[in-house]
This record gives C-alpha cells, sequence and structure tokens, in this order.
C-alpha cells in the first residue's frame, strides 16, 4: 500500500499539492477549452441558451473543408505569413542589438531601459491612435518621406497595411523581448568578451562569436513568441485597418473567428479555423526544433 | 516519478474527454420546443424584481435613470434595476455572449434588428405574443410598420421602439464659405451632389465633402450603401422574399455614386479617430438625430434627406431607420413585471421624454401631432420627424450579420478600393447572400 502510495504520488507529495493549483488552471482554462474547441469544429454547432437543446450532430470533414475553400482564410494565412516574414526577424535583431545596447554602461541606461518597456504596458487602442495619426496622410511620417510616401497612404495601401502593422508591433512588443535578452545578457561569461578582445576581436566580432551563440536559447524563446503574437494577431487590424481592410489585406485568422464565431454565431467554422491556425504554429515550432537540433 | 507525471499528464487531459462526452449528451430535442418556452409554467405571470440594460449614450442614460426611478417610485414590490450596457466591440457581441452565459438581464434597450435573427436562433427571446393584447399594443403604437418587426413565423420577438432616420447633415459655416446656399443646398440629386462636393473640397473649406467610417464591419453599410438605396429604391429592403434586391438599377446607381466620390477623393477612405464631421475635416456626415448632440456647439449644421438619380426633395423620401427596439430575454423570470415595464416605458410620456432628452424619434404613430410642442421648441428636428414615417429596416433573414459582412466585404473591395467592378461586386454578393438566406439558420441548405 504504502509502495502503491508512493508510485503514485512520488517522493514529495508535497509537490503535487504546490503544482495541483496551475494544474487545475490548466485544464480548465487551456486544456478544456481546446478540447472543446476540437470537438465543435467537428459538428454542426452554435451558442444557445442554457437549457435550449438542439441537434449537433457530427458532420466530419466539413467544417475544415468549408475554412479550406474560404478565400477570405486563405488570404489572412497569407497575411499572417506577410506579417510573421517582417516581424519576427525584426523582433530578433533589433530586441538583441538593443539589449546589447543597453547592457553597456550608457549614460541614462535606466531611462532607456524604462523608455523602451513603455509601450509594452500602454494600452493598445491608445497607441494604435498615435499610429494613426502619424501614419494618415497628413501624418508626420509621410511629411518626413515627402514624395517617397506609398500612394495610396499605409494602411489603406494593398502592399503596405500589413508591413505596416508588423512594424508597429515590432515597436510595441521591443520592450518585452529587450527585457529577454537583458536576462540572457547577464548569463554571458565577462571572460569570454575579455578573450576574444585580448584575441584582437572587433565590437562586431565579439558580438557574432560571444553574444549571438551566449543568447542562442533566448533567441528561441523570442522567437517562439513572436510567432504566436503573430498568429494571435487581433486587435492591430481590427483598429488600424478598420477591420481587416483594405479589402482584406490586413485580415488575421483570429478577426476571421472573431467575425464568423462571435459575430455571426458559426463557432463551429471558427472553432476548425483555430484548430488549423494552433497545427500552423506547432508545425512553425516543428520546423525551428528540427534547425535547432541540426545546429546543436 | 514517471509514473506520478502520467497521473497528472492523465489529469489534464480528462477534461478534453469529458468536453466531447459533455457535448454528445446536449444533443438531444429541438430547439422548436425550448423556444415556445415563453408563457409556460405561469412565467408570464410571474412579478416580481427585474434588472435592465439600456444605451451607453450619456443622454439615454439620464432618460433610463429617470423613468425607471420614476417606476420604482410607484413599484416598490416589483423593483427595476437599470444599468449601462456591458462596454465591448459591440452590443450585440455583449448581448450575445450574455444570452450563452445566461446572464443577460429581462430587458435590453439596445437590440439592433439585425441581430434579432440570431438571438432567436439562439433561443435567447421571448416572444411577446404571449402577453395579453401585445400584439395589438404594438401594432396600436406604432402603426402598419410594426409588421416589419414580425419574425418570419409572425411573432414579435422585438418591440419597435425608436428610429434615427439616416439624413445628409451639412456644415452651414463651411457651405457659406465656399459659396454654396446654406438654406437649400444643391444636394437633391447625385449630380448636384458631386458637383456641390467638388466645390467644397476645390474651395478648400474642407478635405473631404463626406466621411462615412470606410471600416469593414459588418453594419458600415448602413451609413453608406443603405439609406441611399432606401430612397433611389422607393423603399426596397436589401432582401426580399429571400433574394437579395440590390443587384438591380437601384443598387448599380448608388454604388456608382459613391464609387465616384472616392476615386475623386471626394470621400475619406482612411480609419480615422474622432467624428471628422465635428472636427471639419468633411463638410457633410450621413447620420441620424442620434449625432446631434455632438455637434452642439461644434457645427452649425442643417439637414437634407440623402440625394437620388433624380433628386430628392420634401420629407418622404425614404431611408435607412438605423432603429433599436426593446426585447424581452430568455432568463428573465418576472415577465409579467418586464411586460408592464416595457409598457410604461413605450408610454406617451415616455416617449415624450425620451425625445426630449435624445431626440431620438419613438417609434410612435403621428409623433409630429403628439409631440407638437417640442417640434415647435426645435424645429430643427421637424425633418428626422417626417422621415421617421418612411423609414426602411434591415431585413429579417437567416444568417442576418453574415448576409451583411458579405455585403460590406464586396462594397469595401470594389467602391471604397475600387479593386473591382461595383456592378461585378454587388453580383457576387447578391450570389452569396441568396445562398446564405435561403439556408437555415445554422448554414445548411
Amino acid at each position: 500500500m504504502k509502495r502503491l502510495g508512493r508510485a503514485v504520488l512520488g517522493h514529495q507529495p508535497i509537490g503535487l499539492i504546490f503544482g495541483a493549483p496551475y494544474a487545475v488552471f490548466i485544464a480548465l482554462l487551456f486544456a478544456y477549452p481546446l478540447g472543446l474547441a476540437v470537438w465543435i469544429s467537428f459538428h454542426h454547432y452554435f451558442f444557445t441558451a442554457p437549457g435550449v437543446s438542439v441537434p449537433r450532430p457530427y458532420v466530419g470533414l466539413e467544417n475544415y473543408r468549408a475554412v479550406i475553400d474560404d478565400p477570405a482564410v486563405r488570404q489572412a494565412f497569407l497575411n499572417v505569413a506577410v506579417f510573421l516574414v517582417i516581424n519576427v526577424p525584426l523582433t530578433v535583431a533589433l530586441s538583441l542589438l538593443v539589449a546589447t545596447a543597453l547592457n553597456a554602461a550608457i549614460p541614462f541606461r535606466s531611462f532607456f531601459r524604462t523608455s523602451f518597456y513603455v509601450p509594452y504596458v500602454t494600452a493598445s487602442v491608445a497607441m494604435v491612435g498615435v499610429w494613426l495619426f502619424m501614419f494618415s496622410s497628413g501624418g508626420v511620417v509621410n511629411h518626413v518621406l515627402g514624395p517617397l510616401a506609398p500612394v495610396p497612404v499605409w494602411l489603406i495601401n494593398q502592399n503596405w497595411a500589413m508591413p505596416s502593422i508588423a512594424i508597429y508591433v515590432t515597436w510595441k512588443s521591443l520592450g518585452f523581448f529587450i527585457l529577454l535578452y537583458l536576462a540572457a545578457l547577464q548569463t554571458v561569461p565577462k571572460e569570454l568578451y575579455e578573450s576574444a578582445m585580448v584575441d584582437g576581436a572587433s565590437w562586431w566580432g565579439r558580438f557574432k562569436a560571444v553574444t549571438i551563440p551566449g543568447v542562442r536559447q533566448a533567441t528561441t524563446l523570442v522567437t517562439i513568441l513572436a510567432v504566436i503574437t503573430g498568429a494571435n494577431l487581433f486587435t492591430e487590424p481590427y483598429l488600424m485597418t478598420g477591420g481587416g481592410g483594405p479589402n482584406g489585406k490586413s485580415t488575421s485568422p483570429v478577426l476571421l473567428m472573431y467575425q464568423t464565431g462571435i459575430e455571426q454565431n458559426h463557432p463551429d467554422f471558427a472553432s476548425a479555423l483555430g484548430v488549423l491556425l494552433v497545427i500552423g504554429v506547432l508545425l512553425v515550432f516543428g520546423v525551428q526544433w528540427l534547425l535547432e537540433r541540426r545546429r546543436t | 516519478m514517471k509514473k506520478s507525471r502520467a497521473l497528472l499528464a492523465a489529469v489534464i487531459a480528462l477534461p478534453l474527454g469529458l468536453a466531447a462526452v459533455g457535448g454528445g449528451v446536449s444533443s438531444a430535442s429541438s430547439l422548436a420546443g425550448t423556444r415556445g418556452s415563453n408563457g409556460t409554467s405561469g412565467s408570464t405571470t410571474a412579478q416580481g424584481p427585474i434588472n435592465i440594460w439600456y444605451s451607453n449614450n450619456a443622454q439615454e442614460v439620464a432618460w433610463g435613470e429617470k423613468m425607471v426611478a420614476s417606476w420604482n417610485a410607484a413599484n416598490p414590490r416589483q423593483k427595476v434595476t437599470g444599468q449601462q450596457i456591458p462596454s465591448a466591440q459591440s452590443s450585440e457581441e455583449v448581448i450575445g455572449a450574455a444570452i450563452t452565459a445566461g446572464s443577460e438581464p429581462c430587458l435590453i434597450y439596445n437590440t439592433s434588428p439585425a441581430s434579432v435573427p440570431t438571438f432567436e436562433q439562439q433561443g435567447g427571446l421571448v416572444p411577446l405574443n404571449g402577453f395579453p393584447g401585445a400584439a395589438s399594443y404594438i401594432e396600436g403604437r406604432t402603426g402598419p410598420s410594426a409588421n416589419v418587426y414580425k419574425s418570419p413565423d409572425g411573432l414579435f420577438y422585438q418591440m419597435p421602439w425608436k428610429s434615427n432616420p439616416v439624413m445628409i447633415f451639412y456644415n452651414k459655416k463651411e457651405f457659406a464659405k465656399a459659396g454654396i446656399s446654406t438654406t437649400k443646398p444643391p444636394l437633391g440629386s447625385y449630380s448636384q451632389f458631386l458637383a456641390t462636393a467638388k466645390k467644397l473640397v476645390s474651395s478648400g473649406v474642407a478635405k473631404y465633402a463626406i466621411y462615412p467610417s470606410p471600416s469593414s464591419e459588418f453594419y458600415q453599410s448602413w451609413y453608406d450603401f443603405y439609406p441611399l438605396y432606401a430612397a433611389e429604391s422607393g423603399g426596397q429592403e436589401l432582401v426580399v422574399n429571400k433574394k437579395a434586391t440590390f443587384d438591380d438599377a437601384a443598387g448599380k446607381a448608388v454604388a456608382a455614386f459613391w464609387a465616384q466620390l472616392y476615386s475623386q477623393n471626394l470621400a475619406g477612405k482612411e480609419t480615422v479617430n474622432g467624428d471628422t464631421f465635428a472636427d471639419g475635416t468633411s463638410a457633410m456626415a450621413i447620420v441620424g438625430p442620434w449625432a446631434v448632440v455632438t455637434y452642439q456647439g461644434k457645427v452649425d449644421w442643417g439637414v437634407v434627406p440623402v440625394p437620388t438619380t433624380k433628386g430628392s426633395y420634401g420629407d418622404q423620401v425614404p431611408t435607412f431607420s438605423d432603429a433599436k427596439n426593446m426585447s424581452m430575454y430568455a432568463s428573465c423570470k418576472n415577465r409579467l413585471t418586464a411586460w408592464n415595464f416595457l409598457k410604461f416605458s413605450t408610454s406617451p410620456t415616455e416617449d415624450g421624454k425620451l425625445l426630449d432628452t435624445t431626440g431620438q424619434m419613438p417609434m410612435r404613430q403621428g409623433i409630429q401631432q403628439v409631440y407638437a410642442s417640442y417640434f415647435k421648441a426645435n424645429p430643427a428636428y421637424k425633418e428626422f420627424a417626417a422621415e421617421a414615417a418612411h423609414v426602411i429596416e434591415v431585413p429579417n433573414v437567416n444568417n442576418s450579420i453574415q448576409v451583411w459582412q458579405v455585403f460590406r466585404d464586396a462594397w469595401s473591395k470594389s467602391v471604397i478600393f475600387g479593386k473591382q467592378s461595383p456592378s461585378a461586386a454587388l453580383a457576387g454578393a447578391a450570389a452569396q447572400i441568396d445562398k446564405l438566406v435561403q439556408s437555415n439558420s445554422s448554414g445548411e441548405p
């Protein structure tokens, strides 16, 4: 009996008690909704009032077929791909460079660290308002660029709407990623820099040979989080481009999920779209994991 | 250690299985049986405290608070608790979520007619016909136009409450600066409107002639296409007899008109913060009387009917109602109190107070005569009152919100951004909408 108890509860049963609240949290708020979403995606389903019972027949892959056949969905995935191609490298490069600079002994270091973090903790609605002014036809960006400014203006330009959103999201979330890199930079041994200097390495040489390999794990984390941010894109296209405009060129899958699932009461379609999105993100991680594995 | 990890994994995975099983169990009987729950078990005779939600518009809040206080003073045992509708992207989203959670109040004074089919599908609405004399009360107050608000099953799931006839507001100061008449502005026909718009922009008095929201939300077509389509078509709804109507000469004329405004930069295409008419960016706006309060002290405005090809003059030009109605929701226990309160809040006295406080038009027959003193004191509102008798509504059809989203996407692509010919876009949207309204409410053909 004692052996069985130990086999089930382990050598330190108290650990289970400490871990239980988080396990319950994960089960209730992540695992259950995810499981329910997968179930909904294989059925005809719409939201009803409590006590209202309706047939919810199994429809196999019908919802998935509807999602894949919908040109708006294909456009939304393409838009997110554009977003990720711009946002992820830009986020990694800028946050690492700025973190390296902020890690050095520069004047007003604390001020700069705070300044970069402020956009991240400021309400998106307020930030979007400022960027709408900046990127409008009479905004400061067009004033600076003069004749080089695109026509039509950024957020109503089919080619520039999504890149503009990617740049905005990069700027807004930069502070958080800088923080991750700053923490990682503290773990890079100073001796490595000193020996590189003794060997005559330039700043760029030290950055390439010591800093980048030293923060590789942080880079993996930053990449994963940036991809998740991109996959969850909603607020920015909703507010900056008036619900995915122009002409659907900044619609994101999550925005479509909101329109179909919440506004139009077709959660079956929205769930199938959500499941495909999760699979897409997992595929990106899988590729990244394989590349990482090959490198190490 | 590995075993305990496996146990933990099983604990996490268990809810997934339960979710699947639980979902299967719930698919038992049909919606039709439960929708008739109103009136059963004596619920239409239950009295007691109730909750209501009203709009978060400051004027409506002021009216709502006074009205509730007045009821409570006379009915202390049937206390009504009023509150503003919770904030979200849209009222429809909040109400839909509340119905699903069973947390909606008895009455909501902000129910969009376009959402009624969805709320019905959810089993979230109580048909008012279950109360003795309800149909005659509604029809007696609103007149024959109340029939528009009946659902396809012939029942009233909404009580027509107030309308905001959409018209063209113009800035008298900017018109005067551009040398355009401020008493009889040439805005009746499309050609006059375009000429006036060009004059306004070329004279530099305003950056844009008019600036309806160019964004893609499903409801935005209620404030550009639909009022003009109502006028041009002589009062035709978007869908009639389960067929889209707008792929006709009237729809094409309206689309071509707006496309000219956009292509000539007379209407703005960018998403903006704030009200472009109030801040002078545009010289005209296309809204209803609810917006008047936002222009007070900022714009000296005048108002005319929306234009048509041949020219629309007078005060009998059809337009979109932009109505907000009252509905009783399924979670309501004390339904008799709710029904009596609903009648109280739509009495001639309360309708008069609503008009006085908000400037919005109660959907009551002959408001110009009933509230003659108000219109004498506020002549600017006479036009809205006259128009209120000629409004059209959104169609009460299956997949209503999806229908409007399909229309908006086609409009946005063709008319606003010019990536497709408006005629082709209207034809494509009409074909899609025909399929949507002819399928059942869960999307099956």
